[in-house]
């Protein structure tokens, strides 16, 4: 079956992104393919390139970033969320005139179009959030 | 930024609203995937059931927390041919609100109908 | 046509799983997941509760979460069934579609 996740949460705060992973990673070991993972609201802070968790601690944006490179789960950071939360990419710098970049490698920016276009595109949206 | 879904594909969406306005911005952001994806052609309908009946509460006036008072965009949504808005009365009235309360015209359902609702559709969105 | 229902709060912080299992039915599912899963325990004061909803509608718990809790030393509520990632994933396949009730 093809899977579209919906994730609403930033990380660390709330369960909400690390259970859309194992649930991600669940499905992908079952033989399923996980088609996108639609970043919305708090959900973009998962996407930042420039976090570094301790050592001990599981490092959530990297664990996204191989499964999108391992896998070709198309990550995508809700556009409008991340201009309110400073997430950028080379298209946003520019546009808005900011002097850097930290979307981490395996996400993209786009719209909420591609939450729509998963839903349809998808046998089923699994949702997390708060 | 509307984008175009040329896939052919229609599908049954539902926007389960069950959060009040404001406290998170849950609300304003179920309203403005509705109103993107309304450039899908897509079967949408709303339902406002718990808290969300809070959202379709008229004479909203948000100037003195410098919100933007998006309530006002529900009466819009005919344009966008979104014109399936259920609300369910056993909410309203534990609420001590009623239709006249509302600031769009609504469909009444009762707590028993909603599983029917939700059975036809094909997608569930939640925020 | 059935749902599969995810709950995620607990019944002591949050309404959420009351008002899920009012508006469900008998062929529709729920899963208990992250602060949830605490009341799938028995001895909680919605045990009873949650009994005769088992007895209508199935009722599943996510293993991973209660362990996390330190909660897999108490026995589940009678008519629920245990499951993991897999199992979750499993349980969406097949339902019609998934709701989760945040």
């Amino acid at each position: 079956m093809k899977f579209s996740i919906l994730v609403n949460e930033g990380p660390y705060q709330h369960q909400a992104s690390d259970s859309a992973y194992q649930f991600a990673k669940a499905a992908l070991e079952s033989g399923h393919e996980v088609q996108r993972v639609f970043f919305y609201h708090d959900g973009v802070n998962n996407g930042t390139n420039l976090t570094t968790p301790p050592q001990d601690d599981r490092h959530i944006q990297k664990r996204w970033s191989e499964m999108a490179e391992s896998n070709k789960v198309d990550l995508v950071l809700c556009v409008a969320a991340c201009q309110r939360r400073g997430i950028v990419d080379e298209g946003e710098r520019d546009r808005n005139k900011k002097d850097a970049t930290n979307v981490a490698d395996g996400f993209r920016i786009s719209g909420l179009g591609q939450l729509i276009e998963a839903a349809i595109e998808s046998d089923r949206l699994v949702t997390f959030g708060d | 930024m509307e984008e175009e879904y040329a896939g052919g594909v229609e599908k049954k969406f539902i926007y389960i609203n069950r959060r009040a306005p404001h406290g998170t911005v849950y609300a304003l952001e179920s309203l403005e995937t509705v109103l993107i994806g309304a450039a899908f052609d897509q079967d949408v309908s709303m339902l406002f059931i718990d808290d969300g009946v809070y959202q379709l509460k008229k004479d909203q006036s948000t100037d003195s927390i410098e919100f933007k008072n998006f309530s006002k965009a529900f009466r819009a949504l005919e344009m966008y041919d979104v014109e399936k808005l259920f609300v369910e009365a056993e909410s309203l009235q534990e609420r001590g609100l009623s239709e006249d309360d509302l600031l769009v015209d609504v469909e009444l359902v009762k707590r028993g109908e909603v599983k029917d609702l939700i059975d036809q559709q094909d997608v569930v969105l939640s925020f | 046509m059935s749902t599969l229902n995810i709950v995620n709060k607990s019944p002591f912080e949050k309404r959420s799983l009351d008002q899920c299992l009012s508006r469900i039915g008998s062929d529709d599912a729920v899963l208990l997941i992250e602060d949830a899963v605490v009341v799938a325990m028995a001895g909680t004061r919605y045990e009873s509760d949650l009994k005769s909803a088992a007895a209508a509608k199935k009722l599943y718990v996510l293993t991973p979460d209660v362990e996390a809790r330190g909660l897999a030393d108490k026995p589940v509520v009678e008519g629920f069934t245990q499951v993991d990632y897999k199992g979750f994933v499993a349980l969406v396949t097949e339902h019609d579609r998934v709701h989760s009730w945040l």
